[in-house]
């Protein structure tokens, strides 16, 4: 099974895909153009795969779309031909049963289609179980109201809202919750997988290319199911190993100046009843672990960006920002907030 | 004599025995005549109506919504706000709107179609509204008080169950969807009683119509649905207000269970809402093809096929949350099938169209704006059904695009066409052709403008139920085209409205049977006398009023006691699957008992949700007094009479069934 999961789509569909491609390009059809163009930018498309699973799967709803297209014409036609030629003034009723013409339609075609469409389907599903690889790097990852916890069993570590993976490896997830159900899904690497309450998930996937890639909750989760986002990073293998390195290291001690003083507000301040930062005396299990944030990109489970400015509005008042999250507002004089910005800062 | 046509056979008729007949019809008047009448036309004009006010409050519930994601970042409503109104519109649109609507066609249709005088159970029908009316006030209210369901429609647990939604949102959701399960299971079980039992003489199972078999379908459907769903709610209030653990993973629950359960319903309930619908489609295109339906044996398979597979395709809704693969090839495989069905039907309506000869009449425009956006919607039906592709794209705004082509389109576009169709007979009134014409095409058009986009957002990876969304996804232009074609629709649903309010006030009286139909409701009234019709026909084919037979029967039968019934409230009996007559049976008189289980039903609900425990019990006393005064064995003198008993397996003698029949 996990031999043939490295090959990419089957000739088949990427045929059918290219296929498909000269037809509308040369037809204009102005819908197929949009969607396919706005593919290219920013969005965490489908449509735009960078791993193995959701390659496959982009070259199944090219085939499907195509099958789609196909029976979606045959009935506009027929109804166009209806609308043309059966409301004319000469034209009588005729009293045949129709029963062949429905049979043949109705039975005999769509049978032979889905019958197609289904083995496809089955081999799509085959190829893309979770790998038996004892050799995969494991990640656990368990879902929060509304953040993810990322853990990196081998590496004994544990960060948020970020899973930083070796480009053209095999990764296994083991996805669980630690409150209400959630799902795991990076559009533009593999096909989502729930996390389940009281259960625990596998799901695997393969980046072909470095990139970061937007993924997001795709069950409905409360309150803040909007802005419950994260992303993944793939890395050459180089790359991450020294970021694991790097993330398995507590965090520096601040020399001197606004950083030093920054860490006594943390640790002083209801910061560590919630967070931790390992390698100081904040060690709460609520929130989001710190140890290494300021190297994160986002902050709020891809709410906002990690800049200096997002990070204090979102200490002194996350609730105008993320609604119903769990942190309560942070009344920090302007001093000590600034010191705590450029501690977190330096937390790489 | 030869009848020439419906209007004639309905004068032929009322001539012979109406004056007879009508009697003992009487129609009551004023406040006590409303709310004691157990007619079957006021009672499905009023679910229609009602069901039609639940459809406007939700659809500005999806207005709002569509407000709010109009640009990214949008602080229209807040979160909480939001998620009360997507989830509120959900239930509303399957629960209060969708079946209650193809229900009161039901009720106002199928006596009619059969040949009869009222449903099997007219008490028990007019108890149903009253309790759809109260667990629609039930819910709708909870808005107002900000506990309104919140958990979407299908409220998961564990973030359904106490520990994540404290608040009484829930116990709403539960509660209010136990109360209405009364109602529709009623439904279900008269809608069966009636076609079974109250076919004109010479309806055999071959000679019924599309749209009666749809119903029973729907109807068996419904009684075999509906435990599951409410077994899941009633151990959800239970989890919630009494701390069992059903659910409760670390109490020995599973949070699965819910979901096993919830879709075990949740999917026949897709075909609870389309199956209906499509027959009024089946209704619709052979009277404007001019033609009987095409293949009509195979498009009743078809219905029947689809309502048994339905039953055991619930896991496509679960193919993400890890099940073994095997057991999802299985249900794979059952999707797959289910679309076949789906496909006889459509062909068998282009069939007819085919070898017909087409009226572009409004109610025609409709339904094959309907073939158009069902075929849609099937099409990616199919791809939910291949498991990869559905753990790609469920939960994204693909699916939500999915489920309005087939529910709105599969279902409201049929409705909003049967409203055009049966109006006349609804209302006694014709309604503007070219007022009708902008209905449909501002409909069709904004209908496409908001859910066709909504493809293309899932996609590009949004997912649904989210409040709002980040900028620079890709997601924005789609998002500001569906809130553009959301108003649209509106316009479009406004004109509708006001096409036929307007009809109401100053449209044309109606002719009996303004569309030259081919079933038996164009041969009576627009709108039919209390008593439908002053003789039973005798049926002697598929499309009765377009066979000359039939038409003459409606003048020759009047000689027959049998069929006309005159000696009392009388409707004709006969055999389940040959209609051979049986018997005349009485039905009962008003009465305001079912109002007044139904309002015992809301208090002890009310209180239920309340935590008044006493003044619960206090309720269903009312509700349970009232049920033994409704079943109270008594004897009527003066019995019908007019039923020749036929047959064997009558042992009680009519007077005994009458009974039994007039206290149902």
């Amino acid at each position: 099974m996990g031999r043939r999961t490295a090959r990419a789509a089957s000739p088949m569909t990427s045929s059918v895909r290219r296929r498909l491609g000269h037809v509308c390009r040369a037809a204009g059809a102005p819908a197929l153009l949009l969607l396919l163009s706005s593919c290219g930018g920013a969005a965490p498309s489908t449509l735009s795969p960078a791993g193995v699973g959701a390659r496959r799967v982009a070259g199944l709803w090219w085939l499907l779309f195509g099958i789609s297209v196909v029976v979606a014409v045959l009935v506009a036609v027929l109804l166009a031909w209806v609308m043309a030629r059966r409301t004319r003034a000469g034209v009588h009723a005729r009293t045949g049963s129709g029963r062949a013409f429905v049979v043949t339609m109705g039975v005999v075609l769509p049978a032979i289609v889905l019958a197609f469409v289904y083995a496809v389907g089955l081999r799509d599903l085959r190829d893309l179980a979770v790998p038996r690889d004892p050799h995969a790097l494991v990640i656990e990852v368990v879902g929060h109201q509304w953040w993810w916890e990322v853990r990196y069993p081998a590496s004994g570590f544990v960060t948020a809202n970020e899973i930083h993976v070796p480009t053209g490896s095999t990764v296994r997830l083991r996805l669980s919750t630690a409150d209400v159900n959630h799902s795991f899904w990076v559009p533009q690497l593999a096909v989502k997988t729930d996390l389940i309450a009281g259960r625990v998930n596998e799901m695997w996937l393969r980046a072909e290319h470095d990139g970061v890639y937007r993924g997001q909750c795709a069950e409905y989760c409360g309150l803040q199911h909007g802005h419950m986002a994260f992303h993944v990073i793939a890395q050459p293998a180089a790359e991450f190993a020294s970021w694991l390195a790097g993330q398995a290291r507590p965090a520096a001690v601040p020399a001197g100046g606004a950083p030093a003083r920054g860490l006594r507000v943390l640790e002083a301040s209801s910061c560590a009843a919630c967070h931790t930062v390992r390698g100081t005396r904040a060690d709460g299990k609520v929130g989001p672990d710190l140890t290494h944030v300021g190297g994160r990109r986002f902050l709020a489970a891809g709410a906002i960006p990690n800049t200096p400015g997002y990070l204090g509005g979102w200490i002194s008042d996350s609730q105008s920002i993320k609604p119903g999250n769990a942190m309560p507002p942070q009344p920090l004089a302007p001093e000590d907030l600034r010191s705590l910005i450029a501690y977190l800062g330096t937390l790489r | 004599m030869s009848i020439a046509d419906a209007a004639g056979a309905y004068r032929a008729a009322e001539e012979a025995a109406g004056e007879r007949v009508a009697r003992h019809w009487p129609e009551g008047h004023g406040l006590r005549g409303w709310i004691t009448t157990v007619d079957h036309k006021r009672i499905g004009r009023r679910y229609m109506v009602t069901a039609a006010v639940f459809f406007t409050l939700a659809g500005i519930e999806a207005l709002v919504m569509r407000t709010q994601l109009t640009l990214p970042e949008g602080k229209v409503v807040s979160p909480g706000v939001y998620d009360q109104l997507f989830s509120l519109h959900g239930t509303a649109m399957i629960f209060f709107f969708a079946t209650p609507m193809l229900f009161g066609f039901g009720n106002f249709l199928l006596p009619l179609m059969l040949g009869t005088r009222d449903m099997a159970f007219p008490r028990f029908n007019a108890f149903g509204y009253w309790v759809f009316a109260a667990a629609g006030l039930f819910m709708f209210s909870s808005l107002l008080f900000g506990v309104a369901p919140n958990a979407g429609w299908f409220a998961y647990v564990p973030l359904s169950g106490a520990r994540y939604t404290p608040d009484l949102n829930l116990d709403v959701y539960s509660l209010g969807l136990l109360f209405l399960g009364i109602s529709t299971t009623g439904s279900g079980i008269n809608f069966i009683a009636t076609a079974l039992k109250l076919r004109a003489p010479g309806m055999t199972l071959s000679r019924v119509p599309v749209f009666v078999w749809a119903l029973v379908v729907t109807s068996f459907m419904v009684v075999f649905a509906l435990p599951p769903l409410n077994l899941a709610n009633a151990m959800l209030f239970l989890d919630r207000r009494f701390g069992t653990k059903f659910f409760v993973p670390t109490g020995g629950g599973d949070a699965l269970l819910w979901q096993h359960l919830f879709w075990l319903f949740g999917h026949p309930d897709v075909y609870i809402i389309v199956l209906p619908a499509l027959g009024i489609v089946s209704a619709i295109v052979p009277t404007f093809s001019r033609r009987p339906i095409a293949a009509y044996p195979v498009i009743v398979l078809a219905t029947v096929a689809t309502g048994i597979i339905s039953f055991g395709v619930w896991v496509h809704h679960m193919f993400a949350v890890g099940l073994p693969q095997l057991a999802m090839t299985f249900f794979s495989a059952a999707s797959i099938v289910i679309t076949i069905p789906a496909g006889i039907q459509i062909f068998s309506w282009l069939g007819t169209m085919l070898l017909g000869r087409v009226v572009l009449a409004v109610p025609m425009l409709w339904a094959l704006g309907f073939i158009l956006v069902f075929v849609l919607g099937g099409v990616t039906g199919v791809m939910f059904a291949i498991v990869p592709f559905d753990q790609q794209s469920t939960d994204s705004y693909f699916v939500v695009a999915h489920f309005h082509y087939v529910l709105f389109g599969g279902a409201v576009f049929p409705i909003i066409g049967g409203v055009f169709y049966w109006w006349p007979k609804f209302t006694g009134r014709t309604t503007s052709v070219r007022a009708g014409l902008w209905s449909f095409w501002l409909v069709f058009a904004g209908f496409n403008l908001t859910f066709f986009p909504m493809h293309i957002a899932g996609l590009l990876g949004m997912p649904r139920r989210v409040y709002t969304f980040s900028p620079g996804l890709g997601w924005d232009a789609w998002n500001l085209l569906s809130t553009a074609g959301a108003y649209l629709l509106a316009v479009g649903l406004l004109v509708t409205l006001s096409t036929l309010l307007y009809s109401l006030r100053r449209g044309a009286p109606a002719p009996p049977d303004p569309w030259g139909g081919e079933t038996l409701e164009w041969a009576t009234a627009s709108p039919p006398p209390t008593h439908d019709f002053a003789v039973i026909p005798t049926v002697y084919s598929l499309h009765p009023l377009w066979d000359q037979r039939t038409l003459d029967s409606f003048h020759e039968e009047s000689r027959s006691p049998l069929h006309v019934q005159a000696d009392g409230h009388d409707v004709l009996r006969t055999t389940e699957l040959d209609a051979e007559p049986q018997l005349g049976v009485e039905m009962p008189e008003d009465t305001p008992v079912p109002f007044v289980a139904a309002f015992g039903l809301l208090i002890a609900f009310t209180s239920l949700l309340l935590g008044g425990y006493l003044a619960a019990i206090a309720g269903a006393a009312v509700f349970g007094f009232s049920l033994m005064w409704w079943l109270w064995p008594r004897d009527r003198p003066g019995s019908s009479g007019g039923g020749e008993r036929r047959g064997e397996g009558e042992g009680g003698g009519s007077a005994g069934g009458e009974r039994e029949e007039a206290s149902a």
